[in-house]
């Protein structure tokens, strides 16, 4: 089973890269971007076949590892069964 | 006081906080390697180093936080041991959930390298004790992630509790608050971003980081 985490860091939490982004394509005449958020992606392949049981297992991975939740947000998306 | 320095693949200021501590306590400084499970009996202090433990992969300090003496270091310190976090040692003892808040990317972007001046803000601490109160320090900082962050309620806590040890007087980093360094509920642990075992001897730039390692041996010898 293949899986894909995003994490992304909260509302409200500066982000100086994503501004930092934002600003370089202003610079390169991307007019009208109004907001970049810089985040992480892991694309994760699991022995697991039950697809409610991978994703509890996901998440508790991000609980636990993948994400810093004091200041990230995650997100699950199983891909292929 | 006996005290230990936790050595993960990519920690670089373990050999200068083994020698800080030596200094001020006249004893060998145990080197603890990451996949250890165990601590040495009868510590009085764990010292986590700078550095860039696993090449700061995922989060600074993340990968750090889940080795196996790791799980020891919470133990000791849950079982009121004495922790000392440093830099990245900062970042991992946040990571492993010793201290609130969390450690963002510098908010100017750059690596950040020079010494900066700290306000003392509590001497109420094993670490800052030996400290005048109201005193200032200068410490070298070198970090890219030392952006300190923690909610509205964490800091009124903070506050409320004399917790934060160091404040910058001019903030390299963004930190919430100017916060450069916070204590545990119980003052036993420490965690900071800036480098007290880089200030603590004459030849090396400065020795106002000596008073933090002789106040810890003064607090641990009488304990």
């Amino acid at each position: 089973m293949k899986a894909r985490i995003y994490v992304t860091l909260k509302n409200g939490v500066l982000d100086p890269q994503g501004a930092a982004v934002k600003h370089a394509l202003g610079t390169l005449g991307f007019q009208g971007v109004e907001g970049v958020r810089q985040g992480k992606l892991l694309d994760i392949e699991l022995a697991a076949t039950d697809r409610a049981a991978a994703e509890a297992e996901l998440a508790a991975m991000c609980d636990k590892l993948l994400a810093n939740t004091v200041i990230e947000d995650y997100r699950v998306e199983v891909l292929s069964e | 006081m006996t005290a230990a320095v936790i050595v993960f693949p990519g920690s670089n200021c373990d050999r200068d906080l083994a020698v800080a501590l030596q200094q001020a306590t006249g004893q060998t400084t145990t080197m603890v390697w990451h996949k250890d499970a165990s601590l040495p009996q009868g510590l009085d202090l764990v010292a986590i180093p700078g550095g860039f433990s696993f090449g700061d992969y995922l989060r600074c300090g993340a990968i750090a936080a889940k080795a196996p003496i790791m799980r020891a270091v919470v133990d000791f310190a849950q079982r009121g041991g004495h922790v000392l976090g440093i830099c990245n040692g900062f970042q991992v003892l946040i990571e492993a959930g010793l201290l609130p808040g969390a450690l963002m990317r510098n908010a100017g972007l750059s690596f950040v390298c020079k010494t900066v001046t700290l306000d003392v803000v509590t001497t109420a601490s094993p670490f800052t004790q030996d400290y005048s109160p109201g005193g200032q320090v200068n410490f070298p900082v070198a970090h890219h992630d030392g952006n300190y962050l923690a909610s509205q309620d964490q800091l009124k806590q903070l506050a409320d509790q004399d917790r934060i040890a160091f404040r910058y007087v001019d903030n390299p980093n963004g930190s919430i608050d100017n916060i450069a360094g916070v204590l545990s509920a119980n003052r036993r642990v420490l965690g900071m971003m800036p480098h007290p075992e880089r200030a603590s001897d004459p030849a090396l730039g400065g020795t106002d980081g000596a008073a933090l390692f002789q106040g810890l041996r003064g607090a641990l010898t009488l304990a």
